[in-house]
Parts: C-alpha cells; structure tokens; sequence
C-alpha cells in the first residue's frame, strides 16, 4: 500500500519510451586504448623505468647545450689551470692540459650517445630488413641468407671492429662503420625468428585469403608485431653500443684527440687516476648512469610492450 | 647426434675460412707501412719486401698465408725483431689463459651462489642486494671497475698488489675486474631460473613425498635451473676474452691482450694477422663446444639443428 502512495507521487510524465538506439548500443564509451598508448601507460607506472627514461632525456639535454653554457671550448688549453679540483669557475674541474672538464664531459656525451644510437639505430635497420626478407620469403633466398649469417655470426664482434677501426682510421664515422658491419648480423636473426613464426600464424593466413598482397601484409599485419621485441631491443643495444664505443676509444682506436668521448675521458682518467682521481670519477660517473638508466628503460620496455602482458598490471 | 655435431664443425670452419680471409683483406686495406723508417735505404726495404714476400701477387701472398696457416706458422713479428708469432703468443697466452679461467670461475660460482641466495630470499634484503650488484656489474664498464679497484684496493688501501702478476696474490684484483660482468649476468639469470623452477610440477611432487627443503633446493631446483645458465656460456667466453685487452693494459699483465692492443697500434701485420686468427680459432671452437654441450644437455635443440 504505501509503495502505491509513493507512485501516486511520482508524476508519470518523467518515464517515457526509449526503444533501442543502434548508435549508441555500439559507441565506445571510454577512449580507445591502442597498443603504443597502453606501452606508454605501462611504462609511466614503473618506476625504475620512467626514472631511466628521464635521465636519459637529461643527458640528452645537457649534451646539446651543456658545452655551451660553460662558457670554454672543449679543445682550450690552460696551462695555468691544470689538474684543478671541482670549483666555481669548472664545475667538473680540469684536466691535464686544463680543458674544462664539464664541457669535454658534455661533448664526449654528444659523441658517444650519438655513436650509441645512430650504430644501434642502422643495425635495426639492416638486421630488420634482411631478416624481415629472409624470414617472410623463404625457400633458397632465405637459405642462402642464413648460411652466410651463420658464417658472419662466429666471427668474434669485437676483434672485427678493431680491425675496420685501424682500417678506417679513428673519428665518429668510422667507429659506426665498424659497429655496423658485423652488428645487423644480431638482429636479422632474431628478427627472422619472429617473422617466421608469425607469418603462420592465423591472421596474416586470414589477410592473404582475402587477397592482400605481399606489401600491406609487411607493413600493416607482420611489422606492428615485431615492432615491439625490435624497439626494446634496440634499447638494450645503445648502452652495448657505447661500451664499444668506450671500449675501442680506451685502447687507442675509437676518437682521436682534441675531439673527446667517454671513453677517451675515462682513458685519461685512469691515466690520472693516481693523483687526481677526480678525473676518472667523474666521467664514470656518467657512463655507469647512462648504462643504467639505459638497462633500466629496456627492461620496462621489454614489459611494456609484451603483448601477452598487455591489459594486466 | 653424430650428425649434428658434423655439420656445427663444417660451419665452424667455414666460419675459421672466413675469418681468416676478412682479416687478410683488412690487414692488407691498413693505412701506414709496417717499415716506414727514414732509416732505410731502397735497397734494404726492399729485401724486408721479398722477406716478408710482400713483392709476390696477392693471390699468391694468400695463399701462401693459408698454407702457412694450416701448418701452424704465423710468421715472424715485424716489430719484435727475432720474435715469431709463434713464441709471442705461445709466451703471452699462457697469462691470459689462466686470468681467463680465473675470471670465469670466480664470476660462474659466485654469480651461482648470488643468484641462488637471491631466489631463495626473494623479496628479502639479500635479495635486493644481489639485485644491487647485478645492476653495478651490468653498468659499469670493466676498465672503470679495474681502476676503480686498483685505485681502492691496490693504492689507497694497499690490500693488494697494484699491478702485474707473479703470484696468487697479484691475479685476485683483475680475476674480479674480469669476470663481475659475467657474475652479475649470471645471477641475474640464476635467480630468474630457480624462481621459475619453483613453480614446476616435480618440486611439488617433491614436497607431497615429504623430502626436507634442503634437498629440494639442492637435488631438484638447482641442477634443473642451471641449465638456462650454460646458454650464456659462448658469449661469456667471447666477452671475457675481449676483457683481458682492458685488463691487461690496466694491471700491466704481459698477456696476449697487451699484446694485440700494441700490435694494431703499431701496425705489426703478421701479428695482427696471428692473433686475431688465433683469437678467432679459440672463439669459434669455444662457441662450437658450448653448441654441442647445449645439445647433450638439451635434446630439443639437437632435434631443431636438423
């Protein structure tokens, strides 16, 4: 009874009809969630990989203008300031022939993050599209491709670069030749993994019935899939990269006088190390920083953009 | 098995072919002139040419160099007066050899243990510990490691000595210089490992008999998750090996690193050519032996090699 006393109440005007709204039944009420928007999320929310991202971004920053803003050219020589600790006028202090420290820390950044990425970045490139090639064509090309890869893939890296090195000569050209000439071999193989095991799958099958040609099932079916191993691989690679870079430059064959690297620093530094260690400490500082906060990114990355994690937390 | 272990050996050698041949070519694209010396007339350099056979066609030069190769003669040193390839590397490897195996045996048994004691606290402050070390190992290149530890350990604290090696105590500081990127990598694998492992269906079939924990972890966990660990072994090696240049260099070791370094400076052909031949042999059959313990051990991967 009392239900009914409060109907009564209710003016019955408010209640109407709606009847099915096709549009509406189909709009999507929150915003379309792509896979690089749910990487981008995933990686915001870890910590370790946001904060490696960021000091990449700072270092990248200070590469371009910190030697700017000192005030002293990387190459200037003080014979009256040399060997002098941190202090107002050079931040990082000086070195041996009394180079402001800061800005020749700040250039050999520029040189070895460029060198870390430009290599790492034309290895993907090589490597992606003859595996990418060898894996989707298959038959003898592949077979082909493959033997001399698995001929290439023996040869010891390291060794080869330093022989295109002392080939070549030292400069920034050279060390990412030398890089590169053996440094695909990685990433074709790894690249035509994938792209074998994908091209069975059901989707690229569904693609070719309908009659897609080779090309759009590249690009718009097998590539997005590979995208994400090739982008955290390519991560995990700039950090190898600049050790090479560093490695060579420590030995005598990466970057020649005046112009700087980290490895040239750190080949100084240790040179010094005895007396002003301050010299080795404060390059190091950087190289170790980079390398980790590049390990730290890649390892998100590898998070990230795994598509079975894709949609947990 | 027999089969699989045939045709990794003909890769192998075709690899060795290869590599011998890039290296002959690159040696010979070098800039600079292993006589250049005001010093010499026409006359003498000239008989340093025919010596060296440097006047004979390329082909021929090749081929002579493969022949000489394959019956273990890499020539004589062309800055070294008197000294063979041979003796140079049969007198310089055998430091390098033995700092390897100390840096890889250190770094394998204590990146074992880290990694165990890390997966078995996991979440705990050891954990994150080996964590920390993992992440040092990783980040820092070894040449800052080596001199960060002759600088603490050798000259500040005077705990070691600083440099060459005559004795045990000399090898410890470039042994952990050497080998903390292979212990940090190999924790770091250990713990994923042996936290995988847990989950399998045996350990707890282990659990439900009633065995106590310690022989779990010792009979069940461990030696099924150390497998994963013998795959790095090949790059390990190669990494290694690339070390002792640094290591050598920092710690004034008359190793066979010293060596190559200061023959590609000085642009020594014949021992470039010796070296990195021999270095490559040594990686190629290092590589070679690990692809065939992976196929004992592992028999799915003997049948995908088919």
């Amino acid at each position: 009874m009392e239900n009914n006393e409060v109907l009564k109440k209710v003016d019955k005007n408010a209640f109407k009809r709606i009847g099915k709204n096709v549009e509406k039944m189909e709009a999507i009420s929150r915003p379309n969630l792509t896979y690089w928007k749910d990487a981008w999320r995933r990686i915001k929310k870890n910590k370790a990989a946001f904060a490696g991202l960021i000091i990449i971004i700072v270092y990248v920053i200070l590469a371009v203008f910190g030697p700017l803003i000192s005030g002293y050219e990387y190459t200037q020589i003080d014979s009256s300031r040399m060997n002098q600790f941190v202090s107002k006028e050079h931040w990082f202090g000086t070195d041996e022939l009394g180079r402001d420290l800061w800005t020749r820390v700040w250039r050999g950044a520029r040189v070895s993050l460029l060198i870390g990425f430009i290599s790492t970045i034309l290895n993907t490139i090589i490597g992606g599209l003859v595996g990418g090639i060898s894996g989707y064509y298959g038959g003898a090309l592949d077979l082909v491709l493959m033997r001399i890869i698995d001929v290439l893939y023996g040869i010891p890296y390291l060794i080869v670069s330093i022989l295109v090195m002392v080939v070549l000569g030292p400069g920034v050209s050279s060390l990412i030749i030398a890089m590169v000439i053996v440094g695909w071999i990685g990433t074709a193989r790894f690249v035509r993994g994938e792209v074998l095991r994908l091209k069975e799958q059901d989707f690229v099958a569904a693609a070719k019935v309908l009659g897609v040609s080779d090309l759009p099932i590249i690009v718009k079916h097998i590539l997005p899939n590979v995208m994400g191993l090739i982008i955290t691989n390519l991560t995990m690679a700039v950090p190898k990269a600049i050790f090479n870079e560093a490695f060579l430059s420590y030995i005598g064959l990466g970057i020649s006088p005046p112009e700087c690297s980290w490895g040239v620093l750190a080949k100084s530094g240790v040179k010094m190390l005895r007396i002003y260690p301050y010299q080795l400490f404060i390059p190091s500082f950087f190289i170790c920083t980079t390398m980790l906060a590049l390990n730290l990114l890649g390892d998100g990355m590898r998070d990230a953009l795994d598509p079975k994690l894709r949609g947990t937390e | 098995m027999g089969k699989y272990i045939l045709k990794r050996l003909g890769i192998s050698l075709l690899t060795l072919l290869v590599l011998i041949t890039i290296v002959f070519i690159l040696v010979r694209l070098m800039p600079g002139d292993p006589f250049a010396s005001d010093k010499l007339t026409p006359e003498i350099r000239q008989n340093l040419e025919r010596y060296y056979g440097f006047d004979k066609p390329i082909i021929v030069q090749y081929f002579t160099y493969i022949k000489n190769i394959l019956n273990g003669d890499f020539g004589y040193s062309m800055k070294y007066i008197n000294q063979s390839v041979n003796t140079i590397i049969a007198d310089s490897f055998p430091y390098s050899f033995d700092l390897g195996m100390r840096g890889l045996s250190v770094s394998i048994s204590l990146g074992l243990v880290l990694g165990i004691i890390a997966a078995l606290n996991r979440g705990k402050t050891l954990d994150y510990m080996s964590v920390i070390i993992a992440i040092i190992g990783t980040s820092v290149p070894d040449f800052i490691i080596g001199g960060l530890l002759q600088y603490f350990f050798g000259i500040k604290w005077g705990l070691f000595p600083v440099a060459q090696y005559k004795g045990i105590e000399y090898t410890i500081l470039p042994s952990i210089a050497l080998g903390f990127y292979t212990l940090a990598m190999v924790s770091r694998i250990m713990r994923a490992s042996m936290l995988e492992v847990v989950q399998q269906d045996y350990i707890k079939t282990a659990k439900s008999k009633g065995i106590s924990n310690f022989r779990i972890t010792a009979k069940h966990q461990i030696r099924n998750a150390i497998m994963p660990v013998v795959t790095v072994l090949g790059p390990t090696v190669a990494s290694v090996l690339t070390g002792t240049f640094v290591v050598e260099s920092i710690f004034a070791i008359p190793g066979m690193g010293k060596y190559y370094v200061q023959s590609v400076q000085n642009l020594d052909y014949s021992l470039i050519l010796g070296m990195t031949v021999f270095y490559g042999a040594f990686l190629v059959l290092a590589n070679m032996v690990v692809d065939i313990l992976y196929g004992v051990i592992d028999p799915r991967i003997r049948v995908a090699g088919k």
